[in-house]
């Protein structure tokens, strides 16, 4: 079965192949897409190269979020909004290698779905929103009804993804992830972090641990609810212990790993609720130094 | 010419890049730059792409196999199974029992059933998986204690799945001891992970025979291996070295040689074969798993009395080197220590696991992650620091093995000790300041797991002992061929052999032996192929011994005819000439000739063939002179431990080395950094997960190999203790870095978790305690 190579110039044009030939699989940086080429794990009739649109390689700032093109690779988003999206730099840094972050773009991340996906904790954690484009229209999906299913999104089969949306940080943002190497690993589990005084709530999630990347939803309300309640993100005072541990073990509750090649499912849930535990730690470290900008 | 003239005194200065030099490596410049042609580089035009059909299943029976519909495909070429080997369908190194392509049976996962030739790889892939195979698929035989201990397993082979039982007797079997000290202990199975997967090219010859170009580690064996698949006589199967992107024993075992020559046989055309990185996880050999168990008796002063050791050594589906891998493990399972009494059970055998043969280290990086955890059990047990445990029983030149065999050269098992022992330590690490942090220096790295939290150092120590070349009697030689002549106004050598260049430099120190002989600059090394006799492999540590030991007799040979024919044209006792950079010197240190002058036209050729010293087989109880030569290896090795994460970073590893000789100091110290590196993978990282006999991480991304980030600094002292039996006193150097690395990484994973730690590699739910 030959495959057709789609090269549209124009977004326009992206979108009328797309709706034209629903099964075409759209390709940027090609570092997910040529893997399951090569290995025969998938043979699309069309591939959809969207390497010519250039403003998919541009960010923006869209009123009050962060507009991230599809095409933007992680090595620009670490040099040019690290300052802005802390957590989805810090994931970002852990991708690959340098020649893999050169080319990998977050909105690949959002396309394949997978668990391991290390941009998924930041942008669940950021309440980010992944904007989808059609001949239709445009279609604007929060990312915690992005994920439906082990590498399954909500996009529809015309659909491609344009951009990212995401709130410039209102407070600390933490990311970690395991991996039995000291770089260029792939996660056996990660944990996302954001702290939102400015809404006083908290996003919290993680990837690796179930069949989608997934925000641990009491444990974020506890947390919230305990700053609040205590006043700290007012007088910033020490955490309680008890609250942190708590807030770990919350974290933990909401993985529903698996055993695999990479990690045991016990492993999983004991070391995310150990990165739960020191990503808060350190959150809460630069927000008592102040040291992240509260613009609310 | 006639007459002598006395001329100044001054003789110049050396050859440069000579022996004991490091000059750069002829093939460094274009690696660097990556311009050097690898194997997976080999083009023709009109060359046709090879493919192999492999089975799913570990164990089965294939009822039929239908290639109707590849065929059929455009672009293809040949189809090939078990009916259109010409030859012996069966090869292997010692003990010829693996189908060139499967017959009825079934094995391993990943065994060859049919090949394909096609005008396209992707075309000769895609008719791959159009043919049609019927398996009855069996429940396959995993356990290797099965495979030892259950006579009603089923055989997998003729003779049953004991492959070889080897025991080492010594001494009273019933000492006992006041301290004694049980282990159990297990190695996964790992990986070369060469980065040029297996490739080459295989191009018909008009006078019906074939040539090929082939990244291999020895070609003649695999020459030998290949006329009884092909039912042709030596002279029409030719090898030629191509370039050979890593092996590590990986290559040792035939690949795709047969296969390609079968294809382009069929087809009078050039084929090409090449593996995916995946495909090259099941078409070599990896590391034996073993299941160890140990006993050591010691008196209370930390002396050993006995020990007892059962090693058992998973084999897979064929024999591969698994005999000799046993003998490895079982002559030298006590390590490098002197013991009395010493009993020693290894078995190597059959399952249906991939099989499993050579990997540097062959055994001895096995047994010793068994009987190194062992001595720091033994110096737990007595209250004893682990270095005083290991020096209080070292061996040492004139004592015995357990094998009998009296220790004959350098065995500086306390004094490479001390040596890394007394190195300095790095930094303790500030764990108060967790501002200070550098991600790229803590357990987790870049990955951001800890600022400090969790943090706890270990110190490990461990050394080895590996025998170098061939043993137990096998006839282990090389042959060189080196040509002197004037070329431009110059002296040139020209060295040939067969022996493969696999990117541990021997290339380089093939020059360098040739250059100080000879007292020639420029030496030019031929390419390797078999249009001269055996180099023997690239494996065992042996090749600057052995090849190196060949060149440079090849080269005496070549310097006694230059100096007897300057002595004929001088008037002058050949024994009273020297030859010195170029130059005939007198037994009064005058020049009296030049090199060039001596040689006029002529081109003076020598060819040697050359033998180490011979070695014996082994009797019934383990006994006798089975080893040319000892090696030893110690290492050092400081870690970081997120104990709470089960996370690991090597801070810093440090070894201590005797070479006998540094031949090339550089590539010395390269051997002990990439040594130090794989044992440090088989330590933290490296393993083939197998489960039901399938491999479940045939990939880069889940078999990890250490980064630039894992692998630390390292502090490496060289000594160079001659050993009087080889040539420049050299001792083999590529493997013990390898086999006293893990356990001392282990070791010191221990020290700063108090974990148990009997398995490698370590994985982080093993230090957490979580299951």
């Amino acid at each position: 079965m030959a495959m057709e190579f789609l090269r549209p110039a124009t977004w326009d044009e992206a979108l009328a192949a797309k709706a034209e030939h629903p099964g075409a699989l759209p390709i940027s940086g090609g570092t997910d897409v040529m893997v399951e080429i090569n290995f025969d794990a998938t043979r699309p009739e069309y591939l959809l190269d969207l390497t010519r649109i250039e403003e998919l390689t541009d960010w923006s700032a869209d009123g009050e979020r962060l507009r991230i093109g599809a095409g933007v690779t992680y090595t620009s988003l670490i040099a040019d909004l690290a300052d802005r999206l802390p957590g989805l730099a810090m994931a970002s840094r852990t991708v690959g290698s340098p020649q893999i972050r050169n080319r990998g773009t977050v909105a690949g991340n959002l396309g394949s779905a997978s668990p391991a996906g290390d941009a998924h904790p930041p942008l669940l954690a950021d309440d980010a929103v992944v904007e989808a484009h059609s001949a239709r229209g445009v279609r604007h999906i929060p990312i915690t009804e992005f994920y439906t299913g082990v590498k399954r999104n909500a996009l529809e089969p015309d659909e491609l993804i344009a951009a990212v949306l995401v709130p410039p940080a209102d407070g600390p943002q933490q990311f970690a992830k395991i991996g039995t190497r000291n770089a260029m690993v792939i996660s056996v589990t990660a944990f996302g972090l954001a702290l939102h005084p400015s809404t006083g709530t908290v996003g919290a999630a993680f990837g690796s641990a179930a069949p989608t990347p997934r925000r641990a939803t009491k444990a974020e309300q506890f947390l919230a609810a305990e700053l609040t309640e205590s006043g700290r993100w007012d007088s910033r005072a020490e955490l309680d212990p008890a609250a942190v541990t708590r807030f770990g073990a919350l974290v933990a509750e909401a993985a529903t790993p698996i055993d695999d090649v990479r990690g045991t499912a016990d492993y999983r849930t004991h070391a995310l609720s150990v990165m739960a535990r020191r990503t808060l730690v350190w959150a809460w470290t630069d927000y008592r130094r102040k040291r992240v900008r509260t613009c609310a | 010419m006639s007459t002598p003239t006395r001329t100044e005194q001054n003789l110049g200065a050396d050859i440069a890049g000579g022996v004991g030099e490091s000059p750069l490596r002829p093939d460094g410049t274009l690696k660097v730059t990556g311009e050097f042609a690898y194997s997976s580089d080999l083009w023709l035009t009109g060359m046709l792409w090879g493919a192999t059909l492999r089975s799913p299943h570990p164990s089965a029976r294939i009822r039929s196999i239908d290639i109707t519909e590849a065929v059929r495909t455009d672009g293809v070429y040949a189809v090939l199974t078990h009916d259109d080997v010409p030859g012996d369908n069966l090869y292997g190194l010692e003990h010829a029992d693996q189908p060139v392509l499967a017959g009825d049976v079934i094995r391993y996962q990943g065994e060859a059933v049919a090949i394909v030739a096609a005008d396209h790889p992707e075309t000769a892939r895609r008719a791959v998986n159009k043919i049609v195979v019927d398996y009855e698929v069996h429940e396959p035989l995993t356990d290797p204690e099965q495979a030892v201990f259950d006579s009603t397993a089923p055989a997998l082979h003729e003779g049953g799945n004991v492959l070889r039982h080897l025991p080492i007797r010594r001494g009273d079997p019933d000492a006992t001891a006041d301290v004694v000290v049980h282990g159990e202990y297990e190695v996964g199975m790992q990986d070369q992970a060469f980065l040029g997967p297996e490739s080459g090219l295989a191009v018909p010859a008009d006078d019906g025979g074939i040539d090929l170009y082939i990244a291999t580690q020895w070609l003649h064996v695999d020459q030998k291996q290949l006329c009884r698949v092909l039912g042709m006589p030596a002279n029409k199967v030719r090898l030629s070295l191509a370039g050979v992107g890593g092996a590590f024993g990986a290559r040792e075992d035939l690949s795709m040689q047969a296969h390609a020559c079968l294809l382009a046989l069929q087809t009078g055309r050039p084929v090409k074969m090449m593996y995916s990185r995946e495909e090259s996880f099941f078409g070599h050999v990896h590391r034996h798993p073993a299941k160890m168990r140990y006993e050591h008796g010691a008196t209370r002063d930390g002396k050993l009395v006995y020990v007892k050791a059962q090693i058992i050594l998973d084999g897979g589906a064929y024999a591969s080197s698994t005999p000799a891998v046993v003998a490895n493990a079982a002559t030298l399972g006590v390590g490098p220590y002197k013991v009395r009494n010493v009993s020693v059970d290894c078995y190597g055998v059959y399952t249906n696991n991939p099989p499993c043969g050579a990997m540097r280290g062959f055994g001895a990086v096995q047994a010793a992650f068994g009987y190194e955890s062992q001595m720091d059990k033994l110096a737990d047990a007595l209250d004893m620091d682990p270095v005083e445990v290991r020096t209080r029983n070292a061996l040492h030149e004139g004592a015995t093995m357990p094998t009998g065999q009296v220790v004959d050269s350098a065995a500086p098992v306390e004094e490479l000790l001390e040596r890394v022992k007394a190195m300095p330590l790095p930094p303790e690490p500030n764990a108060s300041d967790l501002d200070g942090y550098d991600l790229r220096l803590l357990p987790g790295g870049v990955s951001n797991t800890t600022h400090g939290e969790g943090v706890r150092r270990g110190v490990g120590y461990a050394i080895g002992i590996k025998n170098v070349c061939f043993s137990e009697g096998f006839d282990d030689y090389s042959t060189a061929r080196v040509t002197l002549k004037v070329n431009g106004g110059d002296a040139v050598a020209t060295v040939y052999t067969a022996a493969a260049e696999v990117g541990q430099g021997l290339v380089t120190v093939q020059q360098q032996i040739a250059r100080t002989e000879l007292g020639v600059e420029q030496v030019v090394i031929q390419p390797a192929d078999t249009g001269v006799g055996s180099g023997g492999s690239t494996s065992a540590s042996r090749q600057t011994y052995v090849t190196g030991g060949a060149v440079k007799a090849a080269c005496e040979q070549v310097r006694a005819r230059v100096l007897r024919q300057a002595a004929k044209h001088l008037d002058l006792p050949a024994s009273q000439l020297r030859l010195h950079a170029g130059k005939i010197v007198s037994a009064d240190e005058a020049v009296v000739a030049a090199v060039v002058d001596v040689l006029g036209g002529e081109t003076i050729t020598e060819t040697v063939t050359w033998r180490h010293r011979p070695t014996h087989p082994l009797d019934e109880n383990g006994q006798g002179n089975a080893h040319v030569q000892y090696a030893f290896a110690a290492h050092r090795a400081i870690v970081d431990v997120d104990v709470e994460l089960g996370l690991v970073r090597v801070v810093q590893l440090d070894c201590a080395q005797d070479v006998g000789k540094a031949m090339n100091p550089d590539a010395v110290v390269g051997q002990i950094h990439g040594g130090s590196a794989q044992g440090l993978g088989l330590a933290v990282m490296e393993e083939i997960q197998v489960s039901g006999g399938m491999v479940r991480n045939p990939s880069f991304t889940d078999y990890l190999i250490p980064t630039i980030l894992d692998m630390p600094p390292m502090q490496v002292d060289v000594l160079e203790l001659a050993d009087p039996n080889a040539p420049y006193g050299l001792r083999g150097v590529g493997e013990p870095p390898t086999i006293s690395s893990t356990p001392a990484i282990v070791a010191a994973i221990r020290h700063a978790t108090g974990a148990d730690l009997t398995r490698v590699p370590v994985q982080p739910h093993h230090i957490t305690g979580t299951p």
